[in-house]
């Protein structure tokens, strides 16, 4: 025993020897002594581990800063045979070693080999305080932030003096911000004289957040009756600001879903609102879109991988010929035979919506398909306090474009006149010469088209199953009898009414009473204004 | 001002109402006598079957006053209390009930109790069942008894029509283009009907058909544009200027 | 004045009908109860439970038809109805099971005691009582359907736009009874029932006595809707179906005629679910989805409606082919299911059994001209009116 640790020394000797007289010579003495304090860490307790990695941070040496984040993430590992210390990654079941210092690799060992330095809480707040100190002076910027905002994270009076030196060498005004805060924050935990602190608190108050929130909170447990007040002041301040964004968010969240319900709705309002049918397969139709966007991505991902961003962009007009082409076909098959009947058509095109659920079910399965969001549409950033991803943004913008365009083509085009003069009175349209049938089955195709490409958006936001549709069609119907049958308007107004509501009812409430609140307000409403939100007036809607 | 409420059957002051923007009646005012038979004439969207709809509760005034008897208040009260107080109402498109007989419909326009129990346990009495025999020779149905609505010819409907209003025993009868796509010899027949009703009721009927209000020979109001233009005999009226203009010189 | 109402209600159709489900009451429990297993007229007790939902069905296509054949309102949340006297009898049947439920508790059930509640919701008193169950069984679907229909017909919503707020209505109570805290047993609903009237409800006698309850509630239902239909009321009831500002304007206060029928009519869709929930041993929220609304909207349009046996037939036949489908091609029944809404609203507007009478009618009408011709010989001129 005692000869193989003599032995096991002498081998460490003679590896220290060698690198001794090949490389830096210079840096030998400084070199030997960080290996040493790394291998260090391998001993002892979590404290005296502790202690170790304060030693290494006074050291201020950059190149510890690998071994420590390794420490940190738990990749630090200690050969069993000579206590020396490695960075590992794993390797098809052994560990492959790294050298601490140098970055090299240096073998592969067997897992049972090596034992993992344990990290505990505690340990790991110690390594990245070490940590953020060591990175505050790296000439990296990006570096500094992130050290800045460790710091910041996790204060300590320790760090203090470390923050404000960095801070008078800081140049970068972002980092400086963070760094201002951080300093802060370390100050409120430090036995500087109340008037600093006060102005720590007025700096954390005034950058706000969650995390200023709980830095300020755990102040104000310790703090004397001097600071209190400040610290009162400002914990209401933030949680001001923080409601508003909340309600901003909120807002954001609305617009979010009125824009679904929109998308949904805006095939509706053609087909309900302006001819008056009852379509219950409109969902379906939505579901066909989005089935139609999840075969081209099949297609794009087996045959043509590098137009997956483009994937969309090809599913919209293909999405509004199919459904467009099934809505046709229902028209000229079923819905023509039915005009004037209202409740017949609903049956009928219930029925539809059956079949076409389950020949969807039959074709594609009756699991959740995948479709994948393209790059542009994935991710979020900030806004302020709001956070706003790409899809739900993109999902608004497109609602409010297929909304303009659809105005466009009812308000300004002759296809668009042909349809409202067939809506408003059929005979005297045919006597003009507009064939009224071709009319009736293009608007249709058009409401059903726009369905299909509402389908697409949709593909990117809700699963992709047979019951897609299902979820949307009394939403729907609520949205375009809410906003008034027969007004593009309407529509618009009442999906983004309902949608907002919606969300502010749901904090209240809870998401499924909020919902059903939401359901029976609109029954109410309907009983005070039967006509929706902006309604028609006079005789001819009597008729 | 109100001098003529107390005596007038229907009295109407300054009603107007407007959709949207467009003012389908503009101040109207008139009076019907009791026992009165009244032709209302008028081209397209002068505002005749909105004024209807106003006697009748279909649709409340912007502003105005309308008073039944007197001083019944019609503008407060809805379709249905309006009829129970004696004021029927017969629509331009014969509207009976299709899938009923022609007795049922009779039947069911017979002026007894109106509520849901009272008609739950109804039982033909005989003088109900005499007075649908009187009222089935009147508009001359009797062959036709057992039919369904369904099956009668235009013209039958809206003697049918006016039979239920009969049935009614209104006080009032508000008559839309009661000849509207009738033959020359139902159309003369239901002038004679008409002024047979009107001696035991007051009458307002509205109608395009000149030589039908002639041989109605009554005192004729003219509207145009949501308001009277112009009230008296029929060769009075369509001697007015403004008449002619309006109405009568398209 | 009850005499005469209920003599009007019986024509000939009718005392067939009601005759034919009385019998079944009698003749279905024998051949269960009476014969061997092995005999071959004998009605295993899978079937009888199973014929016996299709009468709860048939009940509830009754109800609808009550209001969409003569009264021309499509509500698309009779569903709710049914679900709503099924969860009355649910309760009820739930508090039967007493302290042997899986925790033992002798006064909540066990799915209370999952949740931890330490006191049964005050809405649950009463419900270990029959007759206050019972009574529940017509009172809640009856008073949400004259709340709900007040406010609904005062404010004249008509048509489509009437079924799509049924449909809202009973798609907010599917959300509302899938909530846990709403204290109905969430998800799962209410079901490991034990007893009925202290009677084990899985025992053979006591399906068989649901079975004649059923057809027995169907016979009275039916007797009940006809006397409604043929009275006064009931030509009234019609009148607004087919002509609605007439009958207003002949005085008649059609929203209250429309309230009469549309709580009649959710009572007894109430009383079908109550016989409903006992013979399938469970009740969920599923039953109050929107779907199955529809549904009955085409057992009822199938048989024929505006007349009364027709949702009846049209419930057992869509019922029945549906048993048989899902068994043998269970891919296919919505395939089946939705081509029937297609081909019923194309060519069969009026049902089996409306086509059937309208057969007859053309040939009695026929027969009736032929007599007349005869009679008149041949200097009988008039022209037989189109339409």
């Amino acid at each position: 025993m005692l000869m193989r640790l003599a032995y096991r020394s002498l081998q460490s000797l003679l590896v220290t020897f060698c690198l001794f007289i090949t490389v830096f010579a210079t840096d030998l003495r400084a070199e030997d002594d960080l290996r040493a304090m790394i291998n260090a860490l391998g001993e002892g307790n979590f404290s005296q581990t502790a202690k170790q990695v304060e030693a290494l941070a006074k050291t201020g040496d950059p190149k510890i800063v690998p071994a420590l984040e390794a420490l940190a993430a738990g990749d630090l590992y200690q050969r069993k045979s000579d206590k020396q210390v490695f960075l590992t990654k794993s390797s098809a079941g052994n560990l492959v070693l790294i050298d601490p210092l140098s970055g090299e690799e240096v073998g592969t060992e067997a897992s049972g080999a090596l034992a993992k330095i344990k990290v505990n809480n505690s340990l790991r707040r110690t390594v990245r305080a070490a940590l953020g100190g060591l990175t505050l002076m790296s000439p990296d910027a990006g570096v500094r932030l992130q050290a800045a905002q460790t710091l910041l994270r996790a204060p300590s009076a320790d760090a203090l003096e470390q923050v404000e030196t960095a801070l008078a060498a800081e140049t970068d005004g972002r980092v400086k911000t963070v760094l201002e805060r951080a300093r802060a924050a370390a100050l409120l935990v430090s036995d500087r004289p109340d008037g600093e602190k006060k102005a720590a608190i007025a700096i954390i108050g005034k950058a706000g957040g969650q995390d200023s929130l709980s830095l300020l909170s755990a102040a104000l447990a310790s703090a004397d009756d001097t600071l209190k007040p400040d610290i009162e002041a400002a914990i209401a301040d933030i949680q001001d600001r923080q409601a508003l964004w909340a309600a901003g968010q909120n807002v954001w969240y609305g617009l979010s879903l009125g824009s679904v319900l929109l998308l949904a709705a805006i095939g509706l309002a053609i087909t309900f609102g302006v001819m008056g049918i009852i379509n219950m397969a409109h969902g379906e139709m939505v579901m066909l879109g989005a089935y139609t966007t999840f075969v081209v991505q099949e297609v794009i991902r087996t045959s043509f991988p590098g137009l997956f961003d483009w994937s969309l962009a090809i599913a919209l007009p293909l999405a509004f010929l199919v459904t467009g082409a099934v809505g046709l076909a229902i028209e000229r098959g079923i819905i023509r035979f039915l005009y004037g009947r209202p409740l017949e058509t609903l049956l009928a095109t219930w029925g539809i919506s059956l079949i076409l659920q389950q020949a969807v079910r039959t074709i594609f399965g009756p699991t959740n398909r995948e479709v994948g969001n393209p790059s542009w549409m994935s991710g979020a950033f900030e806004l302020g306090g709001l956070t706003i991803t790409w899809n739900r943004l993109w999902i608004i913008v497109f609602a409010l474009a297929v909304f303009a365009a659809l105005l466009f083509l009812l308000k300004k085009t002759p296809m668009g006149l042909q349809m409202r003069a067939v809506t408003q009175n059929r005979r005297m349209a045919s006597s003009m010469g507009i064939r009224t049938p071709w009319v009736d089955a293009l608007t249709f195709a058009l409401g059903s088209g726009i369905a299909g490409i509402a389908g697409v958006a949709l593909s990117q936001i809700d699963n992709v199953s047979p019951n897609l549709g299902q979820g949307y069609i009394i939403d729907s119907f609520m949205v375009v009898v809410f906003g008034g049958v027969g007004n593009l308007w309407g529509t618009l107004v009442g999906a983004f009414t309902l949608g907002i509501l919606n969300k502010f009812l749901e904090p209240y409430a809870g998401a499924v009473l909020g919902k059903i609140l939401v359901l029976v307000l609109i029954i109410l409403f309907i009983q005070k204004r039967p006509r929706g939100l902006f309604a028609l007036k006079g005789r001819a809607v009597e008729a | 001002m109100n001098e003529k409420k107390p005596t007038s059957l229907l009295y109407l002051d300054g009603v107007s109402v407007s959709f949207d923007g467009f003012k389908a009646l503009n101040s109207l005012s008139f009076v019907i006598e009791p026992g009165e038979l009244r032709a209302i004439i008028g081209p397209n969207g002068a505002g005749k079957t909105t004024m209807m709809d106003i006697i009748t509760g279909k649709t409340r005034p912007d502003t105005g006053e309308v008073f039944f008897k007197g001083d019944i208040d019609l503008t407060k009260r809805d379709e249905a209390e309006i009829a129970q107080l004696g004021i029927g109402r017969k629509f331009q498109k014969p509207t009976v009930f299709e899938s009923h007989t022609v007795w049922d419909n009779l039947e069911l326009a017979l002026n007894r109790k109106r509520g849901v129990f009272a008609t739950l346990f109804y039982r033909m009495t005989p003088e109900d069942n005499a007075r649908i025999e009187e009222i089935l020779s009147t508009v001359r149905l009797s062959n036709r008894r057992n039919d369904l609505a369904a099956s009668l010819s235009h013209g039958q409907k809206q003697w049918l029509e006016i039979g239920m209003l009969l049935a009614q025993e209104p006080e009032l009868l508000l008559v839309d283009e009661p000849v509207a796509g009738m033959t020359d010899a139902e159309t003369a027949e239901t002038a004679i009907l008409l002024k047979e009703i009107a001696r035991t009721r007051s009458v307002v009927v509205v109608e395009h058909d000149m030589g039908f209000i002639r041989d109605l020979g009554v005192k004729v109001t003219c509207l145009a544009e949501g308001s009277v233009l112009a009230e008296g005999s029929i060769d009075f009226v369509s001697a007015d200027q403004k008449v002619i203009e309006n109405y009568l010189g398209r | 004045m009850i005499t005469s109402f209920l003599l009007k209600s019986f024509d000939r159709t009718i005392v067939i009908a009601v005759a034919v489900i009385l019998g079944l009451a009698l003749i279905v429990p024998a051949l269960n109860l009476l014969t061997a297993p092995d005999h071959p007229l004998h009605v295993p007790t899978y079937l009888v439970s199973l014929f016996g939902k299709y009468l709860t069905y048939a009940l509830l296509a009754l109800a609808l038809d009550l209001v969409w054949g003569f009264c021309g309102i499509l509500s698309l949340g009779h569903a709710a109805f049914f679900a709503l006297g099924g969860y009355a009898m649910g309760m009820y049947l739930m508090r039967q099971i007493g302290a042997r439920g899986s925790y033992g508790n002798p006064l909540l059930p066990d799915f209370m005691v999952f949740l931890n509640w330490k006191e049964l919701p005050w809405f649950w008193y009463g419900f270990d009582m029959f007759w206050f169950a019972a009574l529940m069984v017509v009172l809640v679907p009856g008073m949400l359907a004259f709340v709900f229909g007040w406010f609904a017909f005062r404010s004249r919503v008509n048509g489509v736009y009437l079924s799509i707020i049924t449909q809202a209505m009973t798609f907010a109570l599917l959300l509302a009874f899938f909530r846990n805290d709403m204290g109905f047993g969430g998800n799962n609903g209410l079901t490991d029932f034990k007893d009925i009237l202290g009677f084990n409800i899985q025992a053979q006698g006591t399906r068989a006595a649901l079975f004649a309850a059923s057809a027995v509630a169907l016979a009275l239902s039916l007797i009940l809707t006809s006397g409604m239909v043929r009275s006064k009321y009931g030509k009234i009831l019609v009148g607004v179906r087919d002509a609605e500002s007439r009958t207003r304007f002949l005085g008649y206060r059609v929203e209250h005629f429309k309230l009469f029928a549309f709580t009649i009519s959710a009572m007894m869709a109430g009383v079908a679910g109550a016989l409903y929930v006992p013979q399938v041993g469970i009740i969920n929220p599923g039953e109050f989805d929107p779907a199955n609304s529809i549904e009955v909207v085409i057992w009822t349009a199938v048989g024929g409606r505006g007349t009364l046996i027709g949702p009846i037939i049209g419930a057992v036949l869509v019922n029945g082919g549906k048993s048989v489908f899902t068994a043998a091609f269970p891919e296919f029944w919505l395939f089946a299911l939705g081509g029937l809404f297609v081909l019923v609203t194309l060519f069969l507007p009026k049902g089996i059994v409306g086509t059937l009478q309208g057969w007859r009618a053309r040939r009695k009408e026929y027969r009736k001209a032929a007599a007349d011709e005869a009679a008149r010989g041949q200097t009988a001129a008039e022209p037989v009116a189109a339409e």
